[in-house]
Protein backbone atom coordinates (compact mmCIF):
# COMPACT_ATOMS: atom_id res chain seq x y z
CA UNK A 1 0.00 0.00 0.00
CA UNK A 2 2.62 2.45 1.11
CA UNK A 3 4.87 1.52 -1.75
CA UNK A 4 2.18 2.08 -4.30
CA UNK A 5 1.38 5.46 -2.79
CA UNK A 6 5.02 6.36 -3.06
CA UNK A 7 5.17 5.36 -6.69
CA UNK A 8 2.18 7.52 -7.44
CA UNK A 9 3.75 10.46 -5.65
CA UNK A 10 6.94 9.86 -7.58
CA UNK A 11 5.21 9.88 -10.96
CA UNK A 12 3.15 12.94 -10.16
CA UNK A 13 6.27 14.60 -8.88
CA UNK A 14 8.14 13.86 -12.08
CA UNK A 15 5.30 15.22 -14.16
CA UNK A 16 5.21 18.34 -12.04
CA UNK A 17 8.93 18.63 -12.27
CA UNK A 18 8.78 18.46 -16.04
CA UNK A 19 6.03 21.06 -16.05
CA UNK A 20 8.14 23.31 -13.86
CA UNK A 21 11.08 22.98 -16.19
CA UNK A 22 8.83 23.89 -19.09
CA UNK A 23 7.57 26.92 -17.17
CA UNK A 24 11.15 28.03 -16.61
CA UNK A 25 12.11 27.64 -20.24
CA UNK A 26 9.04 29.55 -21.36
CA UNK A 27 9.67 32.36 -18.90
CA UNK A 28 13.26 32.93 -19.96
CA UNK A 29 12.58 33.07 -23.70
CA UNK A 30 14.18 36.33 -24.85
CA UNK A 31 12.56 39.04 -26.95
CA UNK A 32 13.65 38.30 -30.45
CA UNK A 33 14.70 41.50 -32.12
CA UNK A 34 16.73 43.20 -29.39
CA UNK A 35 20.48 43.45 -29.93
CA UNK A 36 22.82 41.31 -27.86
CA UNK A 37 24.78 42.83 -25.01
CA UNK A 38 28.29 42.20 -26.27
CA UNK A 39 30.05 44.73 -24.09
CA UNK A 40 29.82 48.19 -22.61
CA UNK A 41 29.68 49.69 -26.08
CA UNK A 42 27.35 47.95 -28.51
CA UNK A 43 27.95 49.77 -31.77
CA UNK A 44 25.59 48.00 -34.12
CA UNK A 45 25.12 51.08 -36.30
CA UNK A 46 28.88 51.64 -36.74
CA UNK A 47 28.85 55.21 -35.53
CA UNK A 48 31.82 55.08 -33.17
CA UNK A 49 35.39 54.75 -34.41
CA UNK A 50 37.68 52.11 -32.96
CA UNK A 51 39.90 54.34 -30.84
CA UNK A 52 36.95 56.11 -29.22
CA UNK A 53 35.22 52.81 -28.57
CA UNK A 54 38.26 51.36 -26.81
CA UNK A 55 38.64 54.53 -24.74
CA UNK A 56 34.95 54.47 -23.84
CA UNK A 57 35.04 50.84 -22.76
CA UNK A 58 38.07 51.46 -20.55
CA UNK A 59 36.48 54.55 -19.09
CA UNK A 60 33.15 52.88 -18.33
CA UNK A 61 34.85 49.86 -16.84
CA UNK A 62 36.91 52.01 -14.50
CA UNK A 63 33.81 53.94 -13.52
CA UNK A 64 31.88 50.80 -12.72
CA UNK A 65 34.74 49.55 -10.57
CA UNK A 66 34.58 52.71 -8.55
CA UNK A 67 30.85 53.27 -8.26
CA UNK A 68 29.21 50.00 -9.39
CA UNK A 69 27.13 52.08 -11.83
CA UNK A 70 26.77 50.40 -15.19
CA UNK A 71 26.73 52.76 -18.14
CA UNK A 72 26.20 51.18 -21.54
CA UNK A 73 26.33 52.88 -24.93
CA UNK A 74 24.27 51.28 -27.68
CA UNK A 75 23.78 52.33 -31.26
CA UNK A 76 21.25 50.64 -33.51
CA UNK A 77 20.52 51.11 -37.20
CA UNK A 78 16.79 51.70 -36.73
CA UNK A 79 13.88 51.28 -34.37
CA UNK A 80 11.66 49.44 -36.81
CA UNK A 81 8.73 51.79 -36.33
CA UNK A 82 8.72 51.71 -32.54
CA UNK A 83 9.06 54.88 -30.48
CA UNK A 84 12.47 55.21 -28.87
CA UNK A 85 11.17 55.44 -25.28
CA UNK A 86 9.52 52.00 -25.08
CA UNK A 87 12.35 50.47 -27.09
CA UNK A 88 14.99 51.89 -24.75
CA UNK A 89 13.04 50.71 -21.72
CA UNK A 90 12.67 47.24 -23.15
CA UNK A 91 16.35 47.06 -24.02
CA UNK A 92 17.37 48.36 -20.60
CA UNK A 93 15.29 45.75 -18.83
CA UNK A 94 16.35 42.94 -21.17
CA UNK A 95 19.98 43.74 -20.47
CA UNK A 96 19.34 44.31 -16.78
CA UNK A 97 21.71 47.25 -16.48
CA UNK A 98 22.78 48.27 -13.01
CA UNK A 99 23.18 46.17 -9.89
CA UNK A 100 20.13 44.19 -8.88
CA UNK A 101 19.32 45.95 -5.62
CA UNK A 102 20.47 49.40 -6.75
CA UNK A 103 19.10 49.68 -10.29
CA UNK A 104 22.01 51.99 -11.00
CA UNK A 105 22.31 51.56 -14.75
CA UNK A 106 22.26 54.06 -17.58
CA UNK A 107 21.64 53.31 -21.22
CA UNK A 108 22.70 55.77 -23.90
CA UNK A 109 20.85 54.70 -27.00
CA UNK A 110 21.27 56.14 -30.49
CA UNK A 111 19.00 55.12 -33.36
CA UNK A 112 20.87 56.11 -36.52
CA UNK A 113 18.21 56.06 -39.22
CA UNK A 114 15.49 57.48 -36.99
CA UNK A 115 17.86 60.26 -35.92
CA UNK A 116 16.83 59.83 -32.32
CA UNK A 117 18.72 59.36 -29.09
CA UNK A 118 17.76 58.61 -25.53
CA UNK A 119 19.38 58.48 -22.14
CA UNK A 120 17.46 55.91 -20.11
CA UNK A 121 18.14 56.09 -16.39
CA UNK A 122 17.60 53.24 -13.95
CA UNK A 123 15.35 53.69 -10.90
CA UNK A 124 18.29 54.08 -8.56
CA UNK A 125 19.92 56.99 -10.42
CA UNK A 126 16.79 58.99 -11.19
CA UNK A 127 17.50 61.28 -8.27
CA UNK A 128 21.10 61.96 -9.31
CA UNK A 129 20.86 62.11 -13.08
CA UNK A 130 17.49 63.79 -13.35
CA UNK A 131 15.38 64.04 -16.47
CA UNK A 132 16.56 67.62 -16.82
CA UNK A 133 20.23 66.60 -16.69
CA UNK A 134 19.58 64.01 -19.36
CA UNK A 135 17.73 66.54 -21.48
CA UNK A 136 20.51 69.10 -21.17
CA UNK A 137 23.18 66.55 -22.07
CA UNK A 138 21.22 65.57 -25.14
CA UNK A 139 20.38 69.08 -26.27
CA UNK A 140 23.67 70.78 -25.46
CA UNK A 141 26.23 68.06 -26.08
CA UNK A 142 24.88 65.39 -28.35
CA UNK A 143 22.61 67.23 -30.78
CA UNK A 144 25.18 69.85 -31.95
CA UNK A 145 27.88 67.20 -32.43
CA UNK A 146 25.53 64.82 -34.21
CA UNK A 147 24.34 67.57 -36.53
CA UNK A 148 27.97 68.17 -37.43
CA UNK A 149 28.33 64.46 -38.12
CA UNK A 150 30.67 63.89 -35.18
CA UNK A 151 29.04 60.83 -33.61
CA UNK A 152 32.12 59.55 -31.81
CA UNK A 153 32.80 62.92 -30.24
CA UNK A 154 29.18 63.53 -29.31
CA UNK A 155 28.77 60.17 -27.64
CA UNK A 156 32.12 60.38 -25.91
CA UNK A 157 31.41 63.84 -24.52
CA UNK A 158 27.90 62.80 -23.48
CA UNK A 159 29.40 59.93 -21.49
CA UNK A 160 31.82 62.41 -19.92
CA UNK A 161 28.87 64.57 -18.92
CA UNK A 162 26.95 61.64 -17.48
CA UNK A 163 29.95 60.57 -15.44
CA UNK A 164 30.46 64.15 -14.31
CA UNK A 165 26.88 64.43 -13.09
CA UNK A 166 27.10 61.11 -11.29
CA UNK A 167 30.40 62.11 -9.71
CA UNK A 168 28.86 65.42 -8.67
CA UNK A 169 27.22 63.62 -5.79
CA UNK A 170 30.49 62.19 -4.56
CA UNK A 171 29.43 60.98 -1.13
CA UNK A 172 26.50 59.05 -2.49
CA UNK A 173 28.66 57.64 -5.27
CA UNK A 174 31.23 56.24 -2.86
CA UNK A 175 28.60 54.82 -0.58
CA UNK A 176 27.02 53.06 -3.55
CA UNK A 177 30.37 51.70 -4.67
CA UNK A 178 31.13 50.30 -1.24
CA UNK A 179 27.69 48.83 -0.78
CA UNK A 180 28.18 46.74 -3.88
CA UNK A 181 31.77 45.73 -3.39
CA UNK A 182 31.86 43.92 -0.05
CA UNK A 183 29.98 40.77 -0.76
CA UNK A 184 28.21 40.10 2.48
CA UNK A 185 26.13 37.06 3.29
CA UNK A 186 22.77 38.49 2.46
CA UNK A 187 19.45 36.79 2.00
CA UNK A 188 20.00 36.42 -1.71
CA UNK A 189 23.15 34.39 -1.18
CA UNK A 190 21.26 32.21 1.23
CA UNK A 191 18.58 31.62 -1.36
CA UNK A 192 21.15 30.69 -4.00
CA UNK A 193 22.88 28.36 -1.58
CA UNK A 194 19.63 26.64 -0.73
CA UNK A 195 18.85 26.41 -4.39
CA UNK A 196 22.17 24.78 -5.20
CA UNK A 197 21.74 22.38 -2.31
CA UNK A 198 18.30 21.44 -3.58
CA UNK A 199 19.60 20.75 -7.05
CA UNK A 200 22.57 18.81 -5.76
CA UNK A 201 20.18 16.72 -3.72
CA UNK A 202 18.02 16.10 -6.75
CA UNK A 203 21.00 15.41 -8.95
CA UNK A 204 22.81 13.02 -6.68
CA UNK A 205 19.61 11.64 -5.24
CA UNK A 206 19.97 8.62 -7.46
CA UNK A 207 23.36 7.73 -6.03
CA UNK A 208 22.18 8.43 -2.53
CA UNK A 209 19.24 6.12 -3.10
CA UNK A 210 21.57 3.40 -4.28
CA UNK A 211 23.56 3.69 -1.10
CA UNK A 212 20.61 4.11 1.20
CA UNK A 213 18.45 1.39 -0.26
CA UNK A 214 20.24 -1.45 1.53
CA UNK A 215 19.88 0.45 4.77
CA UNK A 216 16.27 1.49 4.57
CA UNK A 217 14.91 -0.79 1.91
CA UNK A 218 13.34 -4.21 2.15
CA UNK A 219 15.40 -7.07 0.85
CA UNK A 220 13.49 -8.91 -1.85
CA UNK A 221 16.24 -11.12 -3.24
CA UNK A 222 20.00 -11.55 -3.41
CA UNK A 223 21.40 -8.11 -4.10
CA UNK A 224 17.94 -6.65 -4.67
CA UNK A 225 16.13 -4.21 -2.49
CA UNK A 226 12.75 -2.57 -2.63
CA UNK A 227 12.64 0.98 -1.35
CA UNK A 228 10.20 3.81 -1.96
CA UNK A 229 8.40 1.70 -4.48
CA UNK A 230 11.49 1.08 -6.57
CA UNK A 231 13.36 -2.13 -7.13
CA UNK A 232 17.07 -1.57 -6.84
CA UNK A 233 19.45 -4.33 -7.71
CA UNK A 234 23.18 -4.51 -7.11
CA UNK A 235 24.11 -7.24 -9.55
CA UNK A 236 26.85 -6.82 -12.15
CA UNK A 237 26.36 -3.50 -13.81
CA UNK A 238 25.68 -1.73 -10.56
CA UNK A 239 22.58 0.03 -9.45
CA UNK A 240 19.72 0.77 -11.78
CA UNK A 241 17.65 2.99 -9.70
CA UNK A 242 14.35 3.42 -11.44
CA UNK A 243 13.41 6.72 -9.99
CA UNK A 244 16.49 8.78 -10.55
CA UNK A 245 15.83 12.48 -10.61
CA UNK A 246 18.83 13.53 -12.56
CA UNK A 247 17.27 14.02 -15.97
CA UNK A 248 17.57 17.32 -17.75
CA UNK A 249 18.53 19.44 -14.81
CA UNK A 250 21.48 21.11 -16.43
CA UNK A 251 19.75 22.22 -19.61
CA UNK A 252 18.44 25.57 -18.47
CA UNK A 253 20.99 28.33 -18.33
CA UNK A 254 20.76 30.89 -15.60
CA UNK A 255 23.01 33.74 -16.59
CA UNK A 256 21.06 36.68 -17.94
CA UNK A 257 22.58 38.47 -20.87
CA UNK A 258 25.28 36.43 -22.56
CA UNK A 259 28.50 37.67 -21.05
CA UNK A 260 30.63 38.29 -24.08
CA UNK A 261 33.76 40.18 -23.18
CA UNK A 262 33.23 39.50 -19.50
CA UNK A 263 30.42 42.00 -19.18
CA UNK A 264 26.81 41.40 -18.32
CA UNK A 265 24.03 43.35 -16.73
CA UNK A 266 23.73 43.20 -12.96
CA UNK A 267 19.95 42.74 -13.04
CA UNK A 268 18.85 46.32 -12.58
CA UNK A 269 15.65 47.82 -13.94
CA UNK A 270 14.33 51.11 -15.19
CA UNK A 271 10.97 52.79 -14.86
CA UNK A 272 11.32 55.10 -17.82
CA UNK A 273 13.47 57.83 -16.28
CA UNK A 274 15.68 59.96 -18.47
CA UNK A 275 15.10 61.95 -21.58
CA UNK A 276 15.13 61.65 -25.34
CA UNK A 277 15.87 63.91 -28.24
CA UNK A 278 16.44 63.96 -31.96
CA UNK A 279 18.83 65.58 -34.33
CA UNK B 1 7.23 -5.30 19.59
CA UNK B 2 9.63 -2.37 19.32
CA UNK B 3 12.16 -4.36 17.32
CA UNK B 4 9.88 -4.52 14.23
CA UNK B 5 8.19 -1.18 14.79
CA UNK B 6 11.47 0.61 14.35
CA UNK B 7 12.18 -0.55 10.79
CA UNK B 8 8.59 0.30 9.90
CA UNK B 9 9.14 3.82 11.06
CA UNK B 10 12.38 3.95 9.17
CA UNK B 11 10.66 2.80 6.04
CA UNK B 12 8.08 5.52 6.36
CA UNK B 13 10.56 8.29 7.09
CA UNK B 14 11.88 8.70 3.50
CA UNK B 15 8.33 8.85 2.24
CA UNK B 16 7.62 11.79 4.48
CA UNK B 17 10.87 13.32 3.43
CA UNK B 18 9.94 12.97 -0.22
CA UNK B 19 6.51 14.39 0.43
CA UNK B 20 8.09 17.37 2.15
CA UNK B 21 10.31 17.83 -0.87
CA UNK B 22 7.39 17.73 -3.27
CA UNK B 23 5.02 19.99 -1.38
CA UNK B 24 6.74 23.23 -2.37
CA UNK B 25 6.48 22.18 -6.02
CA UNK B 26 2.81 21.43 -5.63
CA UNK B 27 2.07 24.78 -4.07
CA UNK B 28 4.27 26.66 -6.52
CA UNK B 29 2.41 25.31 -9.50
CA UNK B 30 -1.04 26.11 -8.25
CA UNK B 31 -1.90 27.55 -4.91
CA UNK B 32 0.61 30.39 -4.80
CA UNK B 33 0.02 31.54 -8.34
CA UNK B 34 -3.09 33.59 -7.67
CA UNK B 35 -1.97 35.54 -4.59
CA UNK B 36 1.44 36.15 -6.18
CA UNK B 37 -0.05 37.53 -9.39
CA UNK B 38 -2.57 39.48 -7.35
CA UNK B 39 0.09 41.23 -5.29
CA UNK B 40 2.12 41.94 -8.38
CA UNK B 41 -0.84 43.56 -10.11
CA UNK B 42 -1.60 45.65 -7.03
CA UNK B 43 2.00 46.78 -6.79
CA UNK B 44 1.98 47.69 -10.48
CA UNK B 45 -1.20 49.67 -9.89
CA UNK B 46 0.38 51.57 -7.00
CA UNK B 47 3.18 52.54 -9.35
CA UNK B 48 0.62 53.79 -11.88
CA UNK B 49 -1.06 55.94 -9.22
CA UNK B 50 2.33 57.12 -8.03
CA UNK B 51 3.33 58.35 -11.49
CA UNK B 52 -0.03 60.01 -12.17
CA UNK B 53 0.33 61.76 -8.82
CA UNK B 54 3.78 62.90 -9.85
CA UNK B 55 2.29 64.46 -12.95
CA UNK B 56 -0.43 66.16 -10.94
CA UNK B 57 2.23 67.59 -8.62
CA UNK B 58 4.09 69.17 -11.52
CA UNK B 59 1.08 70.99 -12.90
CA UNK B 60 0.69 73.92 -10.43
CA UNK B 61 4.28 74.95 -11.13
CA UNK B 62 3.79 74.59 -14.85
CA UNK B 63 0.61 76.66 -14.80
CA UNK B 64 2.30 79.41 -12.77
CA UNK B 65 5.22 79.56 -15.17
CA UNK B 66 3.01 79.71 -18.23
CA UNK B 67 0.85 82.38 -16.58
CA UNK B 68 3.87 84.65 -16.30
CA UNK B 69 4.16 84.79 -20.07
CA UNK B 70 0.73 84.00 -21.38
CA UNK B 71 -1.72 85.26 -18.78
CA UNK B 72 -4.44 85.90 -21.32
CA UNK B 73 -4.66 82.24 -22.34
CA UNK B 74 -7.08 81.95 -19.47
CA UNK B 75 -9.29 79.34 -20.99
CA UNK B 76 -6.56 76.78 -21.58
CA UNK B 77 -4.96 77.39 -18.20
CA UNK B 78 -8.24 77.04 -16.38
CA UNK B 79 -9.11 73.85 -18.18
CA UNK B 80 -5.79 72.36 -17.05
CA UNK B 81 -6.38 73.40 -13.45
CA UNK B 82 -9.89 71.99 -13.57
CA UNK B 83 -8.82 68.74 -15.14
CA UNK B 84 -6.10 68.38 -12.52
CA UNK B 85 -8.56 68.95 -9.69
CA UNK B 86 -10.84 66.34 -11.17
CA UNK B 87 -8.05 63.87 -11.74
CA UNK B 88 -6.73 64.10 -8.19
CA UNK B 89 -10.21 63.49 -6.81
CA UNK B 90 -10.72 60.22 -8.60
CA UNK B 91 -8.45 57.48 -7.37
CA UNK B 92 -8.88 53.74 -7.44
CA UNK B 93 -7.55 51.82 -4.46
CA UNK B 94 -5.91 48.49 -5.23
CA UNK B 95 -8.85 46.74 -3.57
CA UNK B 96 -11.30 48.25 -6.07
CA UNK B 97 -9.41 47.27 -9.20
CA UNK B 98 -12.09 44.82 -10.27
CA UNK B 99 -14.74 47.54 -10.33
CA UNK B 100 -15.24 48.54 -13.97
CA UNK B 101 -17.01 51.83 -13.23
CA UNK B 102 -14.45 53.14 -10.78
CA UNK B 103 -11.71 52.18 -13.17
CA UNK B 104 -13.40 53.90 -16.09
CA UNK B 105 -13.93 57.05 -14.05
CA UNK B 106 -10.26 57.07 -13.20
CA UNK B 107 -9.22 56.53 -16.76
CA UNK B 108 -11.55 59.26 -18.03
CA UNK B 109 -10.34 61.82 -15.52
CA UNK B 110 -6.69 61.12 -16.32
CA UNK B 111 -7.21 61.24 -20.06
CA UNK B 112 -9.04 64.54 -19.55
CA UNK B 113 -5.92 65.87 -17.89
CA UNK B 114 -3.74 64.45 -20.65
CA UNK B 115 -5.67 66.25 -23.37
CA UNK B 116 -5.85 69.51 -21.38
CA UNK B 117 -2.09 69.36 -20.95
CA UNK B 118 -1.42 68.71 -24.60
CA UNK B 119 -3.59 71.71 -25.49
CA UNK B 120 -1.57 73.83 -23.08
CA UNK B 121 1.71 72.67 -24.60
CA UNK B 122 0.38 73.41 -28.07
CA UNK B 123 -0.51 76.97 -27.00
CA UNK B 124 2.97 77.43 -25.55
CA UNK B 125 4.39 77.08 -29.05
CA UNK B 126 3.19 80.64 -29.71
CA UNK B 127 5.39 82.14 -27.00
CA UNK B 128 9.08 81.97 -27.89
CA UNK B 129 10.09 83.80 -24.69
CA UNK B 130 8.32 81.22 -22.59
CA UNK B 131 9.88 78.38 -24.53
CA UNK B 132 13.31 79.82 -23.85
CA UNK B 133 12.61 80.24 -20.13
CA UNK B 134 14.90 77.99 -18.08
CA UNK B 135 12.23 77.21 -15.54
CA UNK B 136 9.82 76.20 -18.26
CA UNK B 137 12.44 74.02 -19.94
CA UNK B 138 13.05 72.25 -16.66
CA UNK B 139 9.35 71.69 -16.13
CA UNK B 140 8.94 70.48 -19.68
CA UNK B 141 11.75 67.95 -19.27
CA UNK B 142 10.18 66.72 -16.04
CA UNK B 143 6.76 66.52 -17.59
CA UNK B 144 8.09 64.54 -20.54
CA UNK B 145 9.90 62.20 -18.18
CA UNK B 146 6.78 61.77 -16.10
CA UNK B 147 4.61 61.03 -19.11
CA UNK B 148 7.11 58.37 -20.11
CA UNK B 149 7.12 56.92 -16.60
CA UNK B 150 3.33 56.81 -16.73
CA UNK B 151 3.57 54.92 -20.00
CA UNK B 152 6.02 52.42 -18.49
CA UNK B 153 3.93 52.01 -15.34
CA UNK B 154 0.82 51.46 -17.42
CA UNK B 155 2.59 48.87 -19.54
CA UNK B 156 3.78 47.05 -16.43
CA UNK B 157 0.29 47.15 -14.99
CA UNK B 158 -1.26 45.85 -18.19
CA UNK B 159 1.20 42.96 -18.17
CA UNK B 160 0.69 42.22 -14.47
CA UNK B 161 -3.09 42.22 -14.86
CA UNK B 162 -2.84 40.02 -17.91
CA UNK B 163 -0.88 37.52 -15.85
CA UNK B 164 -3.25 37.75 -12.91
CA UNK B 165 -6.36 37.37 -15.04
CA UNK B 166 -4.73 34.45 -16.81
CA UNK B 167 -4.14 32.61 -13.55
CA UNK B 168 -7.84 32.95 -12.79
CA UNK B 169 -8.74 31.20 -16.01
CA UNK B 170 -6.04 28.62 -16.64
CA UNK B 171 -5.26 25.22 -15.23
CA UNK B 172 -4.23 24.40 -12.57
CA UNK B 173 -4.73 27.70 -10.77
CA UNK B 174 -8.33 27.93 -11.98
CA UNK B 175 -9.09 25.09 -9.56
CA UNK B 176 -7.82 27.17 -6.69
CA UNK B 177 -9.78 30.17 -7.98
CA UNK B 178 -12.97 28.11 -8.08
CA UNK B 179 -12.67 26.30 -4.79
CA UNK B 180 -10.53 28.48 -2.59
CA UNK B 181 -10.07 32.10 -3.72
CA UNK B 182 -13.74 32.45 -4.56
CA UNK B 183 -13.72 36.23 -4.17
CA UNK B 184 -10.88 36.74 -6.66
CA UNK B 185 -12.22 38.76 -9.58
CA UNK B 186 -10.44 39.69 -12.80
CA UNK B 187 -8.96 43.19 -12.68
CA UNK B 188 -9.81 45.96 -15.08
CA UNK B 189 -7.22 46.96 -17.59
CA UNK B 190 -6.48 50.07 -19.60
CA UNK B 191 -8.33 50.33 -22.85
CA UNK B 192 -6.66 51.71 -25.93
CA UNK B 193 -8.68 54.93 -25.88
CA UNK B 194 -6.21 56.96 -23.89
CA UNK B 195 -3.21 55.55 -25.66
CA UNK B 196 -4.55 56.93 -28.89
CA UNK B 197 -4.75 60.46 -27.53
CA UNK B 198 -1.32 61.72 -28.38
CA UNK B 199 0.18 65.13 -28.76
CA UNK B 200 -0.68 66.40 -32.23
CA UNK B 201 1.94 65.50 -34.79
CA UNK B 202 3.03 68.22 -37.16
CA UNK B 203 3.78 66.90 -40.60
CA UNK B 204 5.08 69.23 -43.28
CA UNK B 205 5.07 66.49 -45.82
CA UNK B 206 8.83 66.34 -45.88
CA UNK B 207 10.53 63.09 -45.12
CA UNK B 208 13.74 63.84 -43.31
CA UNK B 209 14.44 60.45 -41.86
CA UNK B 210 17.44 58.68 -43.18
Amino acid sequence: MLERACTVTGTAGRALFAALLLCLVAATAPAAELPVLTGRVVDNANLIDGATEAALVARLEAFEKKSSDQIVVATIPGLGGEAIEPYANRLFRAWGLGQAGENNGILLLVARDDRKMRIEVGYGLEGTLTDLHAKLIIENTMVPAFRAGDFSGGISRAVDDIVMVLEGNAAELEARGERNQNVGFDSEDLFITLFVILWVVLFFGGFAMALLAPVFGRKIGPGRYRWLGMDISYSGSGSSSGGSWSSGSSSSSWSSGSSGGGFSGGGGSSGGGGSSGSW
Amino acid sequence: MPATALPGLFRRLPAFFLLGLLLPFLSACGYNAIPTADEKAKAAWSEVLNQYQRRADLIPNLVETVKGYAAHEKEVLESVVEARAKATQVTVSPEALSDPEAFKAFQDSQSGLTSALSRLLAVVENYPDLKANQNFLALQAQLEGTENRIAVARRDYIEAVREYNTTLRTFPSVLWATFWFTDAQPYQNFTVAEDKIETPKVDFGTNQGG
